[in-house]
């Protein structure tokens, strides 16, 4: 299999990952050139074999769903670019006058 | 390095000395400061160590010294005085954790990371942070926003990766003990590259709270020491289980170091089956690699150990594997540097296009490749094809490994298939992945394996790699110490 420069946009948007539209040619080449490794695993016979999705020990271990939160050295003020009344601030998604011009 | 310099004391030592007073913490650690500056471990020489806060850590040391005065308990720190290295994905409360990706920089974690505790409940003094390849993802230490690590044996080469910082300053003497983490060799491989010893234990074996996550079905915190009892130090005092790591195993550790008795007969690997598998012994290996290694098992038989022919069939498919698994993983444990959660943000107009700014002048090259095709491999229509066969042949490459345990102990291969190469000399992205080819299979596996020196090719450093079944540490370290003594038994003869 491999991919287009159309995968290549289209897999960037997925990842939010913003790419100039030079960087595409080149990506496309690396991926396929990879991905071309990759086909040996469709040759190989798994039937009967359960996948693996972790090595550990018996699993993960559930504990309960209580206690302190993990102690901090530093307050949560200090790592934030901007906090008001204890909320952190992140970039404005949408508005309701967002909705009204897009209408 | 003087026989006096504390520096130059194994780790044991060092801390017994520390611990009864015939040496200072402060002395031990200004040692290493001093030979730090003397090899120019910083930015401008060899570049391994790229965060340090000198006063801190002699303060620190101060500390360590105050306890064996007031309290009396400095004796029972094994790590007294001892100064370490911190790879810099692993997060410190007084030092930047960058994870050597431009997105991070200057980022404190306002926690510390389980193993730094430990170490520091231990007596060990953090002098620093060592460079690393962005996110852990490299074998070269050439893929850091902080510029490439040169390796300290031959400067116009390559550390090895994604550990190189950590490598190179064990190798250069700063420490003699050092952190790293092993998503696919990421501690072996540069160990074996720099001459030193390093370990990736059995998943779970060492919490990864406070590792940040690259591939965390394979990530493990691992150890980098200048001989197999410093290294074997060091992971006893991480080792162990940690409610903040679910995936953390509540297996007791047993003492490594029982390798170091002295056995009545001369053979302390009597009874030790060792397994050559004929998978790790590719027509194509240099046959001055093969030598070397053949010279190991030679040694080992010698110490009693039996050797016998193994194989491990589905080995060839590991690198094809572990790029499927270890991308795809990355892209969802990656996905938490958008601006908002973690990383240095870069504006937009709206939430999107801040997140697109800043992962994409966050990020390098081999780190969004890698995004790149994590995502491509989990996204619809792709899916069953690569991540859920991979997960399938992942599952063949485990039953490899415990069908050779039902008959050897142990495995002993080549850690690389070359030695160290020429900085710059590996653009390809994929024949950079094969360099792995030899230490994905035990983090696909989860089992434990280290690498030490036993030789050299062309005046570059080889690393043979003991492999152990899950848990099986203490079966590692008394054949790498047996292997070790006999090496420089030999070496002296």
């Amino acid at each position: 299999m491999a991919v287009t420069e159309h995968d290549v946009r289209h897999i960037a948007t997925l990842a939010r990952l913003g790419l100039t539209a030079d960087r595409v040619p080149a990506l496309v080449a690396e991926l396929n050139g990879i991905l071309a490794h990759m086909d040996v695993l469709a040759k190989v016979d798994t039937s009967g074999v359960d996948p693996v999705h972790g090595v550990g020990a018996g699993g993960m271990r559930l504990r309960a769903d209580d206690g302190e939160p993990y102690p901090m050295t530093r307050p949560r003020e200090s790592f934030a670019p901007e906090m008001r009344d204890g909320f952190f601030l992140v970039p404005r998604l949408a508005t309701h006058a967002d909705e009204e011009e897009g209408a | 390095m003087s026989p006096h310099d504390p520096g130059s004391l194994p780790v044991a030592q060092l801390a017994a000395s520390v611990g009864a007073g015939r040496l200072g913490a402060t002395a031990a650690v200004q040692a290493s400061i001093d030979r730090a500056r003397d090899v120019g471990a910083g930015r401008d020489g060899l570049n391994a160590v790229i965060s340090s806060d000198d006063e801190a850590a002699l303060r620190a040391a101060e500390a360590v010294d105050a306890r064996r005065g007031d309290a009396g308990d400095a004796a029972a720190l094994r790590l007294a005085g001892v100064p370490v290295l911190l790879k810099d994905n692993i997060a410190t409360v007084d030092l930047p954790t960058t994870c050597g990706s431009r997105i991070l920089e200057g980022y404190v974690s306002p926690f510390e990371a389980t193993a730094v505790a430990r170490l520091r409940e231990a007596g060990a003094i953090v002098l620093g942070k060592t460079n690393m390849d962005e996110f852990a993802m490299g074998s070269s230490t050439e893929h850091s926003a902080y510029g490439p690590t040169l390796n300290p044996i031959d400067r116009t080469r390559v550390p090895g990766g994604s550990s190189g910082g950590s490598a190179a300053a064990v190798a250069a003497g700063v420490t003699r003990i050092a952190l790293g983490s092993d998503t696919g060799g990421s501690v072996r491989q540069p160990a074996a590259f720099c001459g030193v010893v390093g370990v990736k234990p059995t998943y779970g074996r060492v919490s990864r709270h406070g590792l940040v996550a690259f591939a965390s079905s394979l990530d493990q915190i691992g150890v980098l020491g200048r001989t197999v009892d410093d290294a074997a130090l060091g992971l006893e005092v991480i080792a162990g289980v940690d409610p903040l790591d679910a995936t953390s195993a509540d297996v007791p550790m047993p003492s490594l170091r029982g390798g170091l008795a002295h056995v009545s007969d001369g053979l302390p690997l009597r009874g030790l089956r060792v397994g050559r598998a004929k998978e790790y012994f590719p027509a194509g290996l240099d046959a001055r690699m093969r030598e070397q290694l053949d010279a190991a098992f030679a040694l080992l038989r010698v110490a009693g150990a039996q050797i016998v022919d193994v194989s491990l069939p589905h080995t060839e498919l590991a690198v094809p594997v572990y790029y499927v698994i270890a991308p795809a993983e990355a892209s969802s444990n990656l996905a938490r540097f958008d601006g908002a959660r973690y990383g240095a943000r870069r504006a937009g107009a709206g939430l999107r296009e801040m997140y697109e700014h800043t992962r994409s002048e966050g990020f390098g090259a081999e780190v969004t490749r890698r995004i790149l095709i994590g995502t491509y491999v989990l996204s619809a229509g792709y899916y069953d094809a690569y991540y859920r066969r991979a997960q399938e042949v992942r599952g063949l490459i485990a039953q490899d490994f415990s069908r050779a345990f039902d008959t050897v102990d142990v495995l002993l291969t080549p850690t690389t298939p070359t030695p160290a190469f020429a900085i710059g000399a590996v653009s390809d992205p994929y024949e950079m992945y094969l360099n792995d080819v030899f230490t994905v299979t035990a983090n696909l596996a989860g089992v434990p394996a280290m690498s030490l020196p036993i030789g050299h090719v062309d005046g570059l450093p080889v690393g043979a790699q003991i492999i152990a079944p899950h848990f099986g540490e203490p079966a590692m370290f008394r054949a790498a110490y047996a292997l070790e003594r006999a090496l420089a038994v030999e070496a002296a003869a």
